[in-house]
């Protein structure tokens, strides 16, 4: 069975670059315009990795990922951070609310892969 | 190759060098056969009466709804400038595709009756004898023998000049405002 | 994996996005309230230049990732606080968001402009407090971590024994990090010996099996730099005590420092790739084919108005089914059922019309949204102070109409704002508050939009007008007018009123030109003005280029439709009421004018029932400000009617805008009222000129 991925960003290029690359890199791919937009679909489903960027409206990054740790279905989902914010802090607040790690954008589509694949190991 | 494929190059090979060999529907008018490219034909429809459109040359009848397409309806009579007679059973409408510049044209052909199908080789066909400059052979492609007949072939874009079928807007609103201008 | 065609295609959808992006930024910072922004307008605005940023950034184009970046650094100043929004500010962003649509515009025929970017970057510098430009992106993701694995730098990357102390904390599973995954990912770099501690502590009674209760020492033999494997555990470095030593020497074990370093090296960004953007298909100039391609590329369809689209084709296929039966053996018990569901099939393919006409449609507010901007700035240059109002944003009308208008629009409210509207000076001794207000309103009304532009201005001038136009030669001298037509004049070819040509819209084109782009698209556009109170410009125009609402009129045979907008009144008239004038044109009296009778068969040369204005009708109808009487036998119905192109198989007439086709499938031509009245001129020889009044 494919595995899952949920990608949350604001932005329609980064959310169709990520569903292409990792739609053709075999991941069957759920996109979402916002952090309530990922919660709620996450309250009625199951995925096996987030990808979600930090800057959003109506629920941000980091708002969403500790609704998620808050999920018993999401414990234990990496949730990854995809975001411009290169400062270390933007990262630690990710990690502070629950990420997993992060990606730091401009990505390129065989390191976004990769590291979803080795996250899923 | 295959025989479609044959056809249609044959068929394009012919229209450039001016005598197509190829099928070739004929038509009565005025007791003469005439033939167009099979390829150019949409449909063939029996005569209703089409819209006028006003300012127009005669030959143009008007517009015919074509399943929610605009088309207009020419008589070849009047185009050849025949003697007109009255629409009969036979009459018909040959929908013809007309290519003329960048613009494919849908037109109806009334015509007087529908003739025959016949496969013409490029050999069959001669060039239109040089009539002079009192008779219209621009739209005459070629003559050809069948069965000791001689069938008039068509080009069927260069049928209609739609450049001269009637006044444009734009012309005359140029003329308008240089007469406002002269005054 | 390769970069292929796709990306190109994501890439138009980053340019569309960021163009979205940069009108929301416009329309915010033009909302903003200098020194009491409101959070959430700035936050949203922040958020469009991040994602211009990263975007830009993900796609390559790097210099507008750069330039967005320090935009970006300013907005996260002002929304954070720590700096005040003022007008300076708002000015510079404002040019700044010109600036990117600049870049963008440059990305359809692959050249970016980066001389306006570099001097704005300069400013932005200035303001942001520092002498040199901020640090740039390159070299801030420099800094940056990710997970990438290749080695960026050669010459530290040797094949030597590293020794690996990895402690994590308790927690670390709480985070989805599996000591395992790092383990994994060393073992694909190298050899990899891995020695657990703590298995012998472990109480299996009193364990919670949600914490890390392990820790290792890893050997690692590999040709990797050390800055690869720190990577590796890059995301854990806040729950886990770390060290990496090579083997070979004897290094004290100092994980506090290596804590410190959160400066985490990586592989330089590498974008994407460079995608070329398809160029757009335009005649237009730069900056505008971007807008077209926009334009013409796609539209945005509210997911509900599909939905109901959906819904309605879902019914059809119920009515077709039921109609279905009927197609075998039909005997005339079943009429009332075939009838029943005749009229249902009718009922959907109004409904299914409607609902397809209403997938064209958009709100006003996307012609509306340039005023904001506009009004602004051209009030800055003339010095006057505007409160823009915009009612009715929500109004909608077909998107081809809604396209068309803009540049009309545009040019009425450059005029309210250049003629109608005063000087503050000028206001304030007139009684008025310094303030002028300038309204865009839209609504619809029966079949067509309404567009109003009213200004609180000075109005127009009647006795200036009439004295221009006198000297001009169009109003003869002793002609008297009525304030219509006074009003009317300035909608005529050659009509200026200001003395000195301005850079607004003295210049250029003309209000002539207004009327006739109005015209075109169906519609008119009149002007009420009220002298030291305002003016009013209303423009009516269809709400869809595709239908039409019509009155067909019937000479002798034929059946012609008149679009019902052009439509004034139809009246019946007798000969003693019309006159000739030179044998030539037959005038008519209506009310206080004289309108000339355009006698439709003798136009189009079809015969009519009857050569009498008494036996037959006069349609009053107007175009481009003329008004003609158009003499027809009879009225029949009004219908709505679908506009089927003449040129498409045959060629542009004179006189005629389209065609349609009726209910028993005949063709109806359908007229153009504009064209009519310059064949009529034509064929009389009569110049157009305004008609006469009674005196």
């Amino acid at each position: 069975m494919k595995q899952r991925v949920l990608a949350v960003d604001d932005s329609a290029s980064i959310r169709s670059l990520v569903n292409y690359v990792l739609g053709r890199a075999g991941f069957e791919v759920v996109l979402a315009e916002d952090g309530q937009e990922a919660l709620d679909y996450a309250q009625q489903n199951t995925v096996d990795i987030v990808l979600t960027d930090i800057n959003m409206p109506n629920l941000d990054g980091i708002g969403l990922i500790k609704g998620l740790r808050e999920l018993p279905t999401y414990k234990y989902v990496p949730l990854l951070v995809l975001t411009t914010e290169s400062g270390t802090d933007k990262k630690m607040e990710g990690k502070a609310a629950g990420a997993t790690g992060w990606i730091v954008k401009p990505f390129d589509p065989v390191q976004l892969v990769s590291t979803v694949e080795k996250v899923l190991a | 190759m295959t025989a479609v494929q044959a056809t249609v190059e044959e068929f394009s090979q012919g229209a450039e060098s001016g005598n197509a060999g190829g099928q070739y529907l004929t038509f009565m008018l005025a007791g003469e056969e005439y033939g167009i490219e099979i390829l150019k034909v949409q449909e063939i429809k029996g005569w209703s009466s089409a819209t006028p459109i006003p300012n127009t040359p005669e030959h143009v009848l008007g517009v015919l709804n074509l399943r929610g397409a605009v088309v207009p309806i020419v008589d070849l009579r009047k185009r050849f400038e025949l003697e007109s007679i009255e629409y009969c059973e036979t009459t018909v409408v040959i929908v013809v595709k007309m290519q003329q510049s960048d613009q494919e044209r849908t037109v109806g052909l009334v015509v007087d009756a529908v003739a025959d199908v016949y496969r013409l080789e490029s050999s069959d066909i001669q060039p239109p004898p040089d009539m002079g400059t009192a008779v219209h052979t621009e739209f005459v492609r070629g003559l050809a023998t069948v069965n000791e007949k001689m069938v008039i072939l068509l080009d069927v874009n260069h049928l209609i000049d739609f450049e001269t079928v009637g006044p444009v807007g734009e012309n005359s609103a140029e003329q308008c405002a240089a007469q406002a201008a002269d005054h | 994996m390769s970069i292929d065609v796709n990306m190109a295609e994501i890439a138009q959808l980053f340019i569309e996005e960021s163009l979205e992006g940069l009108d929301i930024m416009e329309s915010g910072l033009l909302n903003l309230d200098l020194g009491a922004a409101d959070p959430e307008t700035m936050n949203s605005i922040f958020r469009a230049a991040h994602s211009i940023k990263g975007g830009g950034a993900t796609f390559g184009f790097t210099e507008i990732s750069e330039f967005a970046h320090h935009v970006e650094t300013l907005l996260d100043e002002m929304r954070q606080g720590q700096r005040a929004v003022t007008r300076e500010g708002v000015d510079l962003m404002l040019q700044s968001v010109d600036c990117i649509r600049e870049m963008i515009a440059g990305l359809a025929d692959g050249t970016i402009d980066t001389t306006r970017s570099a001097e704005l970057e300069v400013e932005l510098a200035k303001m942001l407090g520092e002498v040199e430009p901020a640090v740039s992106l390159q070299d801030e993701v420099l800094t940056a971590s990710s997970g990438g694995s290749a080695p960026n730098d050669p010459q530290t990357v040797e094949h030597r024994v590293w020794a690996i102390r990895f402690e994590p904390l308790p927690k670390i599973f709480k985070s989805c990090n599996d000591p395992l995954r790092m383990f994994r990912e060393l073992q694909s770099l190298g050899d990899l010996e891995v020695h657990a501690q703590g298995v012998d502590e472990l109480d299996f009674e009193q364990l919670d099996p949600e914490e890390c209760h392990l820790n290792w020492t890893l050997e690692f033999q590999g040709k990797v730099s050390r800055e690869q494997l720190e990577e590796i555990f890059a995301w854990v470095l806040d729950e886990c005590e770390l060290s990496i030593e090579p083997l070979a020497l004897e290094a004290e074990i100092d994980a506090d420092d290596l804590k410190r370093t959160d400066r985490v090296p990586a592989e330089s960004p590498e974008p994407v790739a460079k995608v070329s953007v398809p160029k757009a298909v335009s005649k237009k100039p730069a900056v505008k084919s971007v807008v077209s391609t926009h334009e013409n590329t796609s539209i945005r369809v509210n997911i509900d108005k599909v939905d109901a689209l959906i819904n309605l084709v879902g019914e059809l296929v119920i009515t077709q089914s039921m109609l279905s039966r009927f197609s075998g053996d039909f005997d005339f018990t079943q009429l009332e059922g075939l009838r029943e569901g005749l009229n249902q099939l009718s009922r959907n393919t109004r409904d299914i019309q409607e609902s397809v006409l209403g997938i064209r449609m958009l709100p006003m507010s996307f012609a509306f949204s340039r005023f904001p901007r506009l009004v602004r700035d051209t009030g800055h240059a003339l010095g006057k102070k505007v409160e823009l109002r915009l009612v009715g944003e929500n109004t909608e009308l077909d998107k081809t109409v809604l396209e068309k208008i803009g540049d009309p629009l545009v040019h009425l409210v450059r005029n309210s704002l250049d003629h109608g509207l005063e000087t503050p000076e000028q206001r304030v001794a007139a009684g008025k508050p310094e303030t002028g207000v300038l309204e865009l309103n839209a609504y619809h009304e029966g079949g067509n939009i309404v567009i109003e532009v009213i200004d609180d201005g000075a109005g127009i001038n009647k006795d200036k007008v009439l004295s221009k136009a006198r000297e001009s030669g169009l109003v003869g001298p002793d002609e008297q007018l009525s304030d219509e037509q006074i009003n009317n004049l300035i909608f005529r070819a050659g009509f200026s009123t200001v003395d000195q040509v301005s850079d607004l819209s003295g210049r250029g084109v003309g209000m002539d030109v207004v009327r006739r782009n109005i015209s075109d698209l169906g519609g008119n556009v009149s002007l009420t003005s009220e002298s030291g109170v305002g003016s009013k410009f209303t423009i009516r125009l269809p709400l869809t280029l595709a239908i039409l609402d019509g009155q067909l009129v019937r000479v002798g045979k034929e059946s012609y439709i008149i679009s019902l907008v052009s439509i004034v009144e139809t009246i019946q008239t007798s000969a003693e009421k019309v006159s000739e004038i030179a044998g030539q044109s037959e005038v008519f009296r209506l009310r206080d004018e004289y309108l000339p009778i355009l006698r439709l068969h003798d136009l189009f040369d079809v015969p009519a029932d009857s050569d009498e204005i008494a036996d037959g009708l006069l349609v009053v109808a107007e175009a481009n400000g003329q008004r003609v009487g158009i003499f027809v036998d009879d009225l029949q119905e009004q219908q709505q009617v679908v506009i089927k192109s003449l040129e498409a198989n045959f060629r542009q007439m004179q006189g005629i805008s389209g065609a349609t086709i009726l209910g028993d499938g005949r063709i109806a031509l359908i007229l153009d009222v504009q064209g009519l009245i310059q064949m009529f001129h034509e064929k009389t020889g009569q110049v157009p000129v305004l008609p006469a009044v009674t005196a």
